[in-house]
């Protein structure tokens, strides 16, 4: 008998005539809240990500400084500094700007998925700054809302603030692995 | 012979960390003399308690969100064969690999031979339990292959060659300067003027692992979830460590217990606000990486997932006990529990520590492996009302004492606990009486033997039911 067998075998076993229960869906679902911009904001520097409001996205990105800065094959040229060079391997970029897919307000929450202005997973993993526009359209009052949206067979990297630890002695410490430093961008529309 | 095949099992003798050297009381009289544990346990719990119930208050729904947690769990389980069929097919569809293992001997087989395969020996480590369950380290360490922990609280565990004392902070029972000594003993090219600022040793970890992950071609995770339904796996995590083995190696290895199987992916929506928010205090953790199968060019080509049963269908046997599966390890029955916060996990033997442990280990190996630790237990009731899938903890410990076989002396002093621990209302009522006077230094009998010579901290103004009853 393979393993596969073994373990259904011993499920059913231990299951006998088990009923499936009902569950109850009385929860805030999909559509319960409006996107609440502020609330984001407020959630996202609580965290310790910096937010910048405008329009003028290539401008706030030169205000950061990135140097070396890596960005995805499908972003919006218009994003970038003039004189803003970029670098082809994310293991030499300082920075990184990316787009989104979803923003969470209530958990301060933004949700890549690997589309073409938003990379592969590991261009916004090394450099030590993100920086990442968000469009009023694609944010979301909260968690369901998200799954709502979001296609499961993409890969997703959800990001709540810049990497944290709280492992000595439970001190926050910002960035021990990614990016130490999270910009996100908020434009008008 | 055949009678015996396929009925539920056990977690095996000689493998794994699911057994204590010595039974929880003698293991719990060590510790209650380490005043250094004790203080950063009270530290942690206390912040960590207080962080959860700021969070958990916000949210106008949360008995809503506990109420379908606890029944997607159960739905879960009454339909385990037919999800975990629907998993391995997707996981399939999407380029992964799937595979059995009735045992951590036979997982650890699995995950070694997979590693053999790729022809590397060295693998980056995202902390799991279910690995640290089966012994993995020790078993690729035999087999010629080095495991790293990422994780930094998991990191010092393992360079300090010690055991992790918490789910969610192992290295809680360590302090700064302990931290800074064993970094400067045991981490290769470590500046020899590292002080013991926390940042300054955490940006010290970051050097040291760095190289590692960009070299290492092989990682090894657990799974926070699974969804049948898509064939997606989740890791929730906070440095990025989980990221970085997610996402750079060629090769990904995930060992899963055959309990963290979610049906659709809709009911992530229950689960990513219950998680977080009970767990580490937080709306949301900083990084949850979501992958299902392999992506061409983005992340791990090879994907393997290990199904792992290593005890779990005894459980499961258990009508009463089978509700431990719904554990998410959000380690919050930890933070409210007055036994664990004066003993630390270390005392408990197994991997799982605190009111889960107590109730998970023994059921995994049979009671009479852990046969004290349904009394490692005040049976006060918080642990019930700090899980977020309303895992009844108590009434589970109360019917494990039941099944324990123990020796006639051992039966005897446990009468005399019992007593008292099977009465909540009695606990309860001293508690409360606690909490009017305000004076308390002892605590009610039996853990009368472990404050009498030691004060007691000044008891809460509210306790935790009274404040859950009221909000
Ligand atoms: S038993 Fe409940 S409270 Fe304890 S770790 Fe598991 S989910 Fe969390």
């Amino acid at each position: 008998m393979t393993s596969k067998d073994l373990i259904l075998r011993r499920i059913r076993a231990a299951l006998g005539d088990t009923a499936v229960p009902d569950v109850p869906r009385d929860y805030r679902r999909a559509g319960a809240g409006k996107p609440d911009i502020e609330r984001l904001v407020d959630r996202l520097v609580d965290y310790k990500a910096v937010v910048h409001r405008g329009s003028d996205i290539a401008g706030i990105v030169a205000s950061l400084e990135p140097g070396r800065l890596v960005v995805p094959p499908g972003l919006d040229p218009a994003w970038l500094p003039p004189g803003v060079g970029t670098v082809e391997d994310e293991h030499d970029a300082d920075a990184v700007l990316t787009a989104a897919t979803v923003a969470i307000a209530e958990t301060g929450t933004i949700v890549l998925d690997g589309s073409p202005d938003q990379g592969r997973r590991v261009i916004s993993l090394l450099p030590d700054l993100h920086i990442c526009v968000v469009r009023p359209d694609q944010v979301v009052a909260a968690v369901p809302d998200a799954i709502a949206r979001l296609d499961p067979r993409r890969p997703l990297t959800w990001i709540s603030g810049p990497s944290a630890t709280s492992d000595i002695e439970l001190n926050r410490v910002e960035g021990v692995h990614g990016p130490r430093r999270l910009h996100v961008i908020l434009t008008d529309r | 012979m055949s009678t015996f095949l396929g009925m539920p099992a056990t977690a095996p003798r000689g493998v794994g960390h699911l057994r204590g050297d010595e039974s929880f009381p003698e293991a719990a009289r060590k510790a209650l003399g380490n005043e250094q544990l004790r203080r950063n346990l009270a530290h942690a719990t206390t912040t960590i308690r207080g962080k959860s119930g700021a969070v958990v208050a916000e949210l106008p729904d949360w008995q809503e969100l506990r109420s379908a947690g606890s029944a997607l769990k159960a739905a879960t389980m009454a339909r385990l064969p037919e999800l975990l069929e629907q998993l391995e097919a997707n996981v399939t569809a999407a380029g992964g690999v799937v595979h059995w293992a009735a045992d951590a001997t036979e997982a650890n087989r699995i995950v070694t031979g997979l590693v053999e395969a790729t022809g590397h020996r060295r693998v980056i480590k995202v902390k799991s339990m279910a690995t640290q369950e089966i012994g993995l380290n020790e078993a690729l360490e035999a087999a010629g292959i080095a495991p790293v922990e990422t994780d930094l609280a998991e990191l010092i565990v393992q360079l300090g060659h010690d055991k992790p004392s918490h789910i969610l902070v192992p290295a809680i029972h360590r302090n700064r300067t302990e931290i800074r000594d064993i970094f400067l003993r045991e981490m290769p090219g470590v500046d020899p003027a590292l002080t013991d600022d926390p940042a300054t040793l955490a940006a010290a970890a970051r050097r040291y692992l760095r190289e590692t992950f960009l070299s290492t071609k092989v990682a090894v995770s657990g799974a926070n979830f699974a969804v049948a339904e898509t064939g997606t796996l989740a890791v929730l995590e906070s440095e990025g460590n989980g990221r970085m083995c997610l996402t750079l190696p060629d090769t990904l290895i995930t060992v899963m217990g055959i309990e963290k199987v979610v049906p659709t992916w809709r009911d992530l929506e229950v689960f990513l606000q219950l998680l977080p928010r009970a767990s580490t205090g937080e709306r949301m953790n900083p990084y949850t990486s979501m992958w299902t199968g392999v992506t061409p060019g983005d992340g791990p080509q090879e994907f393997h997932l290990v199904l792992l049963d290593n005890g779990r269908t005894a459980v499961l046997a258990d009508e009463v006990g089978r509700q431990a599966l719904h554990c998410i390890r959000c380690s919050a029955c930890l933070n409210v529990c007055p036994v664990y916060e004066r003993t630390g996990g270390h005392a408990y033997g197994s991997v799982y520590p605190g009111p889960i442990g107590a109730v998970l280990s023994p059921q995994l190996t049979g009671v009479a492996d852990n046969a004290s630790l349904p009394y490692a237990s005040s049976l006060c009731g918080a642990c019930f009302d700090a899980c977020p899938v309303k895992i009844d903890i108590p009434s589970i410990l109360v019917h494990l004492r039941n099944e324990a076989p123990h020796p006639r002396t051992e039966r005897i002093a446990m009468a005399a606990a019992a007593y008292t621990m099977d009465r909540p209302a009695l606990y309860a009522r001293a508690q409360h009486a606690a909490k009017l006077s305000r004076h308390a230094t002892r605590l009610p009998p039996p853990l009368n033997g472990w404050t009498a010579s030691r004060d007691l901290p000044q008891p809460p103004p509210e306790t935790f039911r009274d404040w859950w009853a009221a909000r």
